[in-house]
């Protein structure tokens, strides 16, 4: 099976070097058949690549502890469920997984395309299979998972193979359903954004620097931003529920890795609307999905290995150095394409005034833009700090709260203005008629806050900009309903589906906002957080805020994978019983290690989180962390609310359908006399 | 023209002030200096009063735990350090005897570190047994 993968893996790399060959010469020699075959050594790439993946995941499910990755993540007593899902749960399989998901993105579009088969859509799959061959070869030569174990028993005699009895087991921390979608949907983000970048390498390539990138890269690039939050969320969750520290973001190396792409993308969702409207910022655009690409390369290498935390293990992996030269080469590459394009590249209109909707969209460039040069920064530091100076210095929370904290500020209050503000110019009536209710819904928040007792600044100014914004999504939805009830004598609720199905950009767009705001409450909700430390025994008791956390029993117990110790603890508040809580302490037998299982309790005010941080020495008392963490479910909700809106903006209007059904004609009518 | 490129210049120019202004005062909040314990004791009196960071492993049977606080001792190549964990946080869960462990706070007059936070990852127990011997075939 392990020479099967790598045949597999040997076939797939050689396919993917012949196609990215064939569609380049192929195109540029307008030799069609040469074309055709690239495109057919595509569809064999995502073939091979297909046949590694099953290779990797029956050696897993055997349990093949021959197999290097195998015997490194997975152990006999480990669920099924679990020995598969190690798949993605060390660096060599998740790289597997980014070439299969490359491959099978390349032959979506491939197929989807096939009937055009223009020089853009080859260039763009050229860009795409010359992505895969690098990844290739780092499964195939460098980090390749099919590697065997073996013992080497003497200097100069060759290796012997070795097959341990059991495996090391998977991390207990990864031993988690979030932590088991987590990667496979960060990873579908970050090969997602390869597509939006082929085609605008394509578009500059073929001097095509209209929309129509833009136009067939939309849902790619929505779909992928997507996914790339939902993956960043997903992280942030399980931190939360399974680390045990009572947050969910710490600003490590590798949640910064894959946050700074999404903020390149998400800045560039916004800059390419102003293209499509004006026609403006289109050097701007291609250099923010290259950036994209880039960050998300990148992302995948930090995430992967650890190089950020001393320049000592980077030296120890070789990836390191593959992983630069790409970028390097990818980075000269995309730039020289840019510079030699500028001509092409001219904006067709210019900026009007201060106040109109084009610069709130600039400013949101700048600022997202600026959040990831910070979060950049602070990433690399310790390892730039150590190459240069010789001395490491590393940068802690309080840098990257410092600087994103207002950036998140100014980008909400953004959320609620840019809506208020026309293209080109605002006039000065509409500008203080649209802006009245908003105004004094932040105003009157912020008023409530302070009489509350409320004296931090950033807390006011998150709620009352979160209020801003809520009353100007919420105005718009009215506005805009009320005008087609006055157009169409429509009933309400009629009136307001039909605006959104209408108009499924402009108001998913909306929803898309209602999130960030909910998102944004919840963070805010943290400058509120409280916390206790108990040690108490059977019987005893201790209270956190207005709670009251009363110690029922603590028992022992095992199973197969793990031993676990649980409290009981019934909670009291305002002098009833409410519920109790469970939280475990856990011993996983197979990797040796300790984990806490935090019990939670959601309400929409606010987390009760304990955790049952162990036994004191010799039979002491159990010693017990709680936090009260308000409006912390308001970030899952914000994102659920965010993931339908993304949802919504990306299903076709009615119009598209139309249009996509005579398509579809049509490619039928051609397939049919391209056959007599 | 000339006064539209001036006012977007010294819109984007206050926005980029104030971000190099959080910056700034940010970085000075949050860096920490690097260290093995070997630099630390190299650095003598400037050791003291800066925020320090410094990894080793943890000194086999060295942890007790006195309610919240946490001492113990951490070790790289053979050269220790007393540490007091104060931090408010619980003590991870991997840390425990010969884990690698990243300790972040300051150092005291008395030769002791006072630690606010602690990372610690596990020493693998694989590379531990099979490392040695390991060699990697390829078919």
């Amino acid at each position: 099976m392990a020479n099967f993968g790598n045949l597999s893996l040997a076939l797939a790399f050689s396919f993917s070097i012949y196609s990215t060959i064939a569609l380049f010469f192929g195109t540029q020699s307008g030799r069609r058949e040469v074309v055709k075959s690239g495109y057919n050594a595509l569809y064999a790439v995502l073939f091979f690549a297909t046949c590694a993946t099953v290779a990797l995941i029956v050696l897993l499910a055997r349990s093949d502890f021959n197999i290097e990755y195998v015997a490194n993540y997975t152990n006999r007593d480990l669920p099924m469920f679990y020995k598969l899902a190690a798949f993605w749960g060390g660096q060599k399989g998740s790289l597997l997984l980014w070439t299969w998901l490359l491959a099978l993105f390349s032959a979506i579009i491939a197929y989807r395309q096939r009937h055009l088969r223009g020089d853009f859509i080859n260039y763009a799959l050229g860009i795409m299979m010359l992505t895969s061959i690098f990844f290739l070869l780092l499964n195939k030569f460098v980090a390749n998972p099919f590697d065997t174990l073996g013992i080497q028993h003497q200097e100069g005699l060759s290796a012997v193979p070795f097959t341990p009895r059991d495996g090391r087991g998977l991390n207990p921390l990864l031993q988690h359903p979030e932590m088991v979608i987590h990667p496979p949907v960060l990873y579908v983000g970050f090969v997602g954004f390869v597509v939006p970048f082929a085609f605008a390498m394509a578009a500059l390539m073929t001097k095509e620097m209209g929309n129509a990138w833009l136009k067939i890269t939309r849902r790619w690039s929505l779909a992928s931003w997507f996914f790339l939050g939902a993956g960043i969320l997903l992280g942030a969750n399980w931190a939360y529920v399974e680390l045990g520290w009572g947050g969910y973001w710490a600003w490590d190396p590798v949640e910064n890795a894959s946050l700074m792409p999404w903020l390149t993308g998400t800045a560039f969702l916004h800059s390419v609307i102003v293209q499509e409207r004006r026609n403006m910022l289109k050097v701007w655009n291609v250099s923010l999905i290259s950036a994209t690409y880039l960050l998300c390369i990148f992302g995948t290498f930090i995430t992967r290995s650890g190089i950020v935390s001393s320049v000592h293990a980077f030296a120890k992996s070789s990836i390191g150095y593959y992983f630069l030269v790409f970028l390097g080469l990818m980075a000269i590459g995309s730039a020289y394409l840019i510079l030699t394009r500028l001509k092409y590249l001219k904006s067709e209109n210019e900026l009007d005034t201060l106040v109109s909707r084009e610069s709130s969209f600039l400013f949101n460039n700048i600022v997202l833009l600026a959040a990831c040069f910070a979060v950049l920064w602070g990433t690399m530091f310790p390892t730039l700090s150590e190459a240069i100076r010789g001395e490491q210095i590393t940068i802690g929370p309080p840098f990257f709260n410092k600087i994103n904290i207002p950036i998140g500020l100014f980008l909400l209050f953004l959320t609620g203005i840019a809506p208020l503000l026309a293209w080109r110019k605002t006039s000065g009536r509409s500008l203080r008629k649209n802006f009245l209710p908003p105004v004094a819904a932040g105003i009157i928040a912020a008023v409530a806050l302070i009489i509350a007792g409320v004296r931090s600044v950033y807390p006011v100014m998150s709620f009352a900009l979160c209020a801003f914004v809520l009353v100007t999504i919420v105005s718009e939805f009215y506005r805009g309903t009320a005008a087609r009830i006055r157009a169409t004598g429509e009933q309400f609720i009629e009136a307001f589906t039909n605006l959104i199905l209408r108009n499924k950009r402009r108001y998913g767009g909306y929803v898309v906002h209602l999130g960030v705001v909910m998102m944004f409450a919840g963070f805010t909700g943290s400058a509120f957080n409280t916390e206790t430390h108990a040690e108490i025994r059977e019987g005893e008791q201790f209270t956190i805020k207005d709670y009251t956390l009363v110690c029922r029993k603590v028992e022992e117990g095992e199973n197969p994978n793990f031993a676990y110790l649980r409290a009981t603890l019934d909670v009291i508040k305002n002098g009833k019983q409410a519920y109790s809580l469970h939280p475990e302490k856990r011993y996983y037998f197979a990797s040796e290690q300790a984990t806490s299982e935090v019990a939670i309790k959601s309400t929409l005010k606010e987390d009760l989180y304990v955790v049952f941080s162990g036994m004191d020495e010799n039979g002491g008392p159990a010693v017990i962390q709680a936090y009260v963490n308000p409006l912390v479910v308001w970030i899952w909700i914000g994102g659920f609310t965010l993931a339908f809106g993304t949802l919504l903006t990306v299903l076709p209007d009615a119009r598209e359908v139309r249009f996509n059904r005579r398509k579809r004609e049509l490619e039928r009518m051609l397939e049919a006399s391209e056959k007599i | 023209m000339g006064r539209k490129t001036l006012r977007f210049s010294l819109g984007i120019g206050v926005v980029i002030a104030a971000l190099i202004f959080f910056a700034i005062s940010g970085f000075q909040e949050g860096k920490a200096y690097y260290k093995t314990i070997e630099e630390l004791n190299a650095m003598g009196e400037s050791a003291y009063g800066k925020r320090l960071k410094v990894a080793g492993y943890v000194e086999d049977g060295s942890i007790e735990r006195h309610g919240r606080e946490v001492s113990f001792k951490l070790q790289q190549d053979d050269i220790l350090l007393a540490v007091r964990y104060t931090g408010s946080s619980p003590v991870p869960d991997t840390f425990k005897d010969g884990a690698e462990a990243v300790i972040e706070g300051k150092y005291h007059e008395d030769g002791t570190f006072e630690a606010k936070k602690i990372q610690a990852k596990c020493a693998s127990k694989y590379e531990k047994e099979y490392g040695a011997a390991r060699a990697k075939t390829q078919s």
